[in-house]
C-alpha cells in the first residue's frame, strides 16, 4: 500500500447538551485539524463527512455540515457510518490516485434524541423492534452470552470502566474523567442485566476531524506524519439470532486483514497502545480477544493482569475511550486522533511512553456487528 | 498510484411502483444475482461491499447492516454511503475508488429502495434546515419546480418543452426496457392534461415512487480483463454538492452542481467537446423539466438553449446524442438505486449488453447522478481504458 | 403461473403498518439563535456577512461556503425583498414536524431580501401561481405574537 499519512486532528470537548449546532461542531474541528496540519482549506482537494440520519433527525444529515466541512467546494461524499469507516474511504480515495489530500469530519448530537428509539430502529421492524430492543438491552445480551461462555465477572467488566474513566482524568477532551471503583460500578443503577451505569457510555454531543494526505503531499505540513500501516474492516451478519453474539469472527477478520498489511504477527508485542471501542464495559474485553491481544475467553484474565492499564505493556484506552465520551460516529474517528496524538508524543498526561504502533478501532451497527481497524505507525 | 478500474457485471430488479412479494434484503439478492450471473462470478469472487440507501426513508437505522442478507455481506467488508439522491451514484463511485485504490479487486455495489414501504415524501422534507427551512419546503419536487419556474421566466421555456423530455423517455422504455418501471407511452397532451403538483410541474412530468434494487460489479484493471472480454472501463467521475441552506443556490441557470462534476468528469476523461465525443447518456433527471433546464450544464448546447435542444430531437433513439435509452428516472424512481442504474445502465452501453436499448457502437457514456439538494455525480464509462 | 393464482397469491401476502416516532429538540445553535431572538423581540431579519468576500447571508451560520471563513458580524437587512423561484405544492404529504398532513396548496418561495446575497426560503400568501410571477416584490408580514420561530413570527410574505 502506498504511504499515506494522518496529518491533522482535532476533537471538540465532549459534553451531553452542547449548545452548539451540528455545523458549529463541524467547522470548530475542520478549522481546527486544518490549524493542526498547518494547512488552509485550499489545500484540501476532497472531503469525507460521517454523519447519521437517524441521530440527527434529518434525512441527508450530511447537509447540514456540507458548508462547514468545505464540502460545498470539493468533490465530496458521506460514509454514514462509524469515522473510522470515513477514515477509510479518505484513504481510499487518495490511493485511488485521484485526490492528494482528504479531511474528514464526523458528528453527532446523542442529546438532540432520544437514544433509546433512536437505537430501537436499529432492529427489524418485523421481527425485533417491537420487543423494545435498543442499544443498552441488545449489549446486555451479548454481555449475558460472552459472560457465560467463557467465565467473564461482572468485577471484571467492572475494572474496565474503573481503568478508563480514571484514564478520562488526562484526556482534557474525555466528558467523564471519574474517580470509582470496582465496587462503585457494581452497585450503580442496573440498566439492563448485567449491565449497570458505569459499565454504560454516555449520551454525547461531539465531532472530530482528521486529515489525511499522500505522502508527496505531506512536505509541506507542520507536524510529524503518522503512517496508515494497515486498515481493515468486516461484518457479521444481521439478526441478533442469526449470529454467536460472544463470536468476535467479524473483528478477527477485520483485524488479520488489517495485519498482514502491516506486517504484524505478533499483536500484543508490537503494538504499543490500542484505542477501542468499548461502547459497554464487557466489549472492550471481547474486543481484545478479536484483536489477538489474549485468546478467546482471556479477556477477564487480560484486564485482571494490568497489561492494559496505563504503565502497562500495552495500554487499552489511554483517552478515556468511548465510555468517557460517546458522540456517535465521531467516536471512531476519535480513536484515530487519539492514535495520532500518542504516535506525535502529543498526548500530554495521557501519553504511553515511547509509543510507537497504535491501533485505532470502531463498529458498526448493533452489538459490534461491522468493525474497522487501523494500525498507524510513527 | 492507483489501479484502472472497470465494469464487469450489472444486474437489476424489474422496477414497479410495488413489489410486496419481496422485502428489501431479497429485492437487492435479486439485483445481486443478476449481476454476478451476467459476469460469470459468484458471491464467493466479492472482495468488498458498498450499500447505499437513506435511512429515513426505509425507516430502519444503520440500514446498511440490515441489508447485509441481501448482499451475502457475511464476513466481508461493508461499508454504507449515503448522500441523498445521489446515493446510487455515490455508492458507485465509493466502490471505484475501493477498486481503484488496490486495496480491494472485486467490489459489488449495491443501491436499493422500497418506495412503496414509506411515505417518501416526508421523509425527503427532513432534509431540509429544520428550524429555518423544512415547514415551507415542498418536498423534493417542489425544489425542482421552484428552478423551472425560474429558467420559463428567464428564457422562456414552457411546460410543454419539458413534455417532450417526458414522451421521449417513456417512450424509450415502452419499447426497450424490460426492467422500467412505467411501461406505457404517453404524448404531449397526456402530459399537459395531468393535474399540476407544484406548478409549474405536472403529474406526467415527474418521475414515480418504485420499488427496486441495482448492484454493479467494479474490478481493478487484471482482475477486469480476466472477467470479461468487454468490460466498461472508468474513464472520468466528477461531484460536487451544494452548500447548506437550500437557498444559497436556488434560482440559478441550470444546475451549478453539475456543471462542476461534469466539468470534473470531462476533464478526468480527457473529453473536450462532449456533445461529440459523448455517444449515449444515461441522465438522472427528477423530473422531465431537468430534460431542458439542465443540458446547458453539461455543455450539450449553449445557455439558455434547453428548448431548442430537446425540440431538435438529437436526444432521441436514432439521434447524435440519445439521452436515457432506459427510460431514465422518468419511467423509474427507487431512489437508493437510480443514481446507480444510471452508471449499470451506461456500462451494459458500452459493453454492447444494453439489448434492445443499445445504441449502436457506444463507446462513450456519460451518467449523471441528482440529489434533491441540488447535488450532482458525473461518471464516464468507455469501451477502451483510455479515450481514443 | 396463471394470473387468478397470482393474485391469490398475491392476496396471502402480510404487510404491517407502523409509525416511526422520534421526537427531537434541536439545538439552534449560537447563530440561528441570534437570528431567531432578533425575528421575535424586533421584527428584524438579521444576516451574517462574510469578513472575506463581504457577502451578507440569510439566515445567518457559522461559515462563509465560498470562503471557509467564520462569519462574525450580524447585519439587518431589509423585509422586504425578490421572489427568485416559487412553486405551488399541491401534493399531499404528511408534516413530519406535526405528523399530520401538509396543509394545501401553500407556495414555496425561494425570496432574496434587500441587502443579502442569499436566498431564504418562505411561503407566499398567494397560492394562484397565475397570479405569481418570478421578479416580483415581497414583504414579510409578521405575527403579532411572536415566539421566536421562523416559521410563525413571520407568517408570510405578500406581495407588494
Amino acid at each position: 500500500m502506498e504511504r499515506v499519512a494522518i496529518i491533522g486532528v482535532a476533537q471538540t470537548k465532549y459534553q451531553r447538551n452542547n449548545p452548539s449546532s451540528h455545523d458549529e461542531m463541524a467547522f470548530e474541528v475542520a478549522q481546527k485539524a486544518l490549524e493542526d496540519a498547518g494547512l488552509s482549506i485550499e489545500d484540501i482537494d476532497n472531503t469525507v463527512t460521517c454523519t447519521n440520519d437517524f441521530w440527527d433527525g434529518r434525512t441527508i444529515s450530511c447537509m447540514t455540515i456540507t458548508d462547514a466541512s468545505g464540502s460545498s467546494k470539493v468533490p465530496t461524499t458521506n460514509v454514514e457510518g462509524d469515522g473510522t469507516l470515513g477514515a477509510l474511504m479518505g484513504l481510499m480515495r487518495i490511493l485511488s490516485g485521484h485526490f492528494k489530500t482528504t479531511l474528514v469530519v464526523a458528528q453527532s448530537k446523542g442529546s438532540v434524541g432520544i437514544p433509546g428509539l433512536i437505537t430501537n430502529a436499529i432492529f427489524d421492524p418485523l421481527y425485533e423492534r417491537i420487543l423494545g430492543l435498543d442499544a443498552i438491552n441488545s449489549a446486555a445480551l451479548q454481555a449475558r452470552i460472552y459472560m457465560s461462555k467463557y467465565g467473564i465477572t461482572e468485577e471484571q467488566c467492572a475494572r474496565v470502566s474503573v481503568k478508563n474513566h480514571k484514564n478520562a482524568k488526562n484526556n482534557p477532551y474525555a466528558q467523564l474523567p471519574l474517580d470509582i471503583t470496582v465496587k462503585d460500578v457494581l452497585k450503580s443503577r442496573m440498566l439492563a442485566d448485567p449491565i449497570k451505569l458505569l459499565d454504560t457510555s454516555p449520551v454525547s454531543d461531539g465531532a472530530c476531524a482528521v486529515i489525511l494526505s499522500r505522502q508527496s503531499a505531506t512536505r509541506k505540513i507542520s507536524r510529524k506524519p503518522i503512517w496508515i500501516k494497515g486498515v481493515g474492516h468486516c461484518s457479521d451478519t444481521y439478526h441478533l439470532g442469526d449470529r454467536d453474539l460472544s463470536d468476535v469472527s467479524a473483528l478477527k477478520t477485520a483485524a488479520k486483514r488489517t495485519y498482514d498489511m502491516a506486517g504484524i504477527s505478533n499483536p500484543l508485542k508490537e503494538i504499543s497502545l490500542a484505542e477501542v471501542y468499548d461502547a459497554f464495559s464487557y466489549m472492550e474485553l471481547m474486543w481484545m480477544e478479536g484483536l489477538g491481544f489474549c485468546e478467546r475467553g482471556g479477556g477477564g484474565a487480560l484486564i485482571d493482569s494490568g497489561i492494559t492499564e496505563m504503565g502497562g505493556s500495552l495500554p487499552v484506552n489511554p483517552s478515556g475511550g468511548v465510555l468517557s465520551a460517546h458522540p456517535v460516529l465521531a467516536a471512531g474517528l476519535a480513536r484515530i486522533a487519539e492514535a495520532v496524538l500518542q504516535l506525535r508524543g502529543e498526548a500530554g498526561s495521557r501519553q504511553v511512553a515511547g509509543a510507537k504502533v497504535a491501533l485505532a478501532h470502531g463498529i458498526e451497527g448493533a452489538c459490534g456487528q461491522g468493525h474497522c481497524v487501523f494500525v498507524l505507525e510513527r | 498510484m492507483g489501479k484502472r478500474t472497470a465494469i464487469v457485471g450489472v444486474g437489476q430488479t424489474n422496477h414497479r411502483s410495488k413489489i410486496p412479494e419481496c422485502n428489501g434484503q431479497e429485492l437487492i439478492a435479486i439485483a445481486v444475482r443478476r449481476a454476478l450471473d451476467s459476469s460469470g462470478l459468484t458471491i464467493k469472487d466479492i472482495d468488498a461491499v458498498v450499500v447505499g440507501n437513506m435511512d429515513h426513508f426505509e425507516s430502519i437505522n444503520y440500514v446498511d447492516m440490515w441489508s447485509v442478507l441481501g448482499f451475502a455481506g457475511y464476513m466481508k467488508p461493508v461499508l454504507k454511503v449515503t448522500t441523498g439522491g445521489t446515493t446510487g451514484s455515490a455508492v458507485g463511485h465509493a466502490a471505484f475508488y475501493h477498486a481503484s485504490s488496490g486495496l480491494f479487486d472485486v467490489v459489488l455495489a449495491v443501491g436499493w429502495e422500497q418506495n412503496s414501504e414509506s411515505d417518501t415524501t416526508a421523509a425527503i422534507v427532513t432534509h431540509c434546515e429544520p428550524l429555518i427551512e423544512r415547514d415551507f419546503y415542498g418536498g423534493a419536487i417542489g425544489g425542482l419546480a421552484s428552478q423551472y419556474s425560474a429558467y420559463m421566466d428567464g428564457y422562456g421555456a414552457t411546460e410543454e418543452d419539458a413534455a417532450l423530455v417526458s414522451v421521449r423517455d417513456r417512450h424509450n422504455a415502452a419499447l426497450y426496457n424490460p426492467y422500467a418501471h412505467l411501461r406505457k407511452t404517453i404524448t404531449v397532451e397526456d402530459v399537459m392534461s395531468s393535474p399540476y403538483i407544484a406548478y409549474p410541474l405536472r403529474l406526467l412530468h415527474m418521475c414515480p415512487r418504485s420499488d427496486g434494487a441495482c448492484a454493479v460489479i467494479f474490478a481493478g484493471e487484471e482482475k477486469a480483463k480476466r472477467i470479461t472480454d468487454r468490460p466498461a472501463w472508468v474513464l472520468g467521475v466528477g461531484n460536487s454538492h451544494g452548500t447548506t441552506y437550500l437557498g444559497d443556490a436556488i434560482a440559478m441557470p441550470g444546475l451549478p452542481s453539475l456543471e462542476k462534476a461534469s466539468r470534473d468528469a470531462y476533464m478526468m476523461a480527457g473529453i473536450s467537446n462532449p456533445f461529440k465525443q459523448i455517444d449515449v447518456a444515461e441522465l438522472y433527471l427528477p423530473s422531465a423539466s431537468a430534460g431542458v433546464a439542465w443540458m446547458e450544464s453539461m455543455r450539450f448546447c449553449e445557455e439558455g438553449e434547453g428548448p431548442k435542444f430537446i425540440k431538435s430531437g438529437v436526444t432521441n433513439m436514432g439521434g447524435e446524442l440519445p439521452i436515457n435509452p432506459s427510460g431514465g428516472v422518468i419511467a423509474t424512481n427507487c431512489i437508493g438505486a437510480t443514481g446507480l442504474i444510471r452508471i449499470g445502465e451506461a456500462a451494459l452501453q458500452v459493453m454492447g449488453k444494453a439489448e434492445k436499448r443499445q445504441v449502436p457502437a457506444a463507446k462513450v457514456a456519460l451518467a449523471t447522478g441528482f440529489g434533491g439538494c441540488l447535488w450532482s455525480d458525473a461518471t464516464i464509462l468507455g469501451s477502451k481504458p483510455r479515450l481514443d | 403461473m396463471s394470473s387468478q393464482k397470482q393474485e391469490e397469491k398475491i392476496e396471502e401476502l402480510l404487510s404491517i403498518s407502523s409509525i416511526v416516532d422520534v421526537p427531537y429538540n434541536y439545538n439552534a445553535g449560537y447563530y440561528v439563535s441570534q437570528y431567531l431572538r432578533e425575528l421575535k423581540e424586533n421584527r428584524r431579519i438579521l444576516g451574517v456577512k462574510c469578513p472575506k468576500c463581504q457577502k451578507v447571508y440569510v439566515p445567518p451560520r457559522v461559515v462563509c461556503s465560498r470562503c471557509f471563513v467564520q462569519t462574525k458580524e450580524f447585519v439587518p437587512v431589509s423585509d422586504t425583498g425578490t421572489v427568485m423561484a416559487f412553486c405551488v405544492v399541491t401534493v399531499p404529504y404528511t408534516n413530519p414536524n406535526t405528523g399530520e398532513p401538509k396543509k394545501l396548496p401553500f407556495t414555496c418561495a425561494y425570496i432574496k431580501l434587500d441587502g443579502s446575497d442569499s436566498n431564504i426560503m418562505h411561503c407566499l400568501e398567494e397560492v394562484d401561481e397565475k397570479k405569481i410571477r418570478a421578479g416580483m416584490r415581497v414583504q414579510a408580514v409578521f405575527n403579532e405574537i411572536r415566539i421566536g420561530d421562523h416559521f410563525t413570527d413571520i407568517k408570510h410574505f405578500k406581495i407588494i
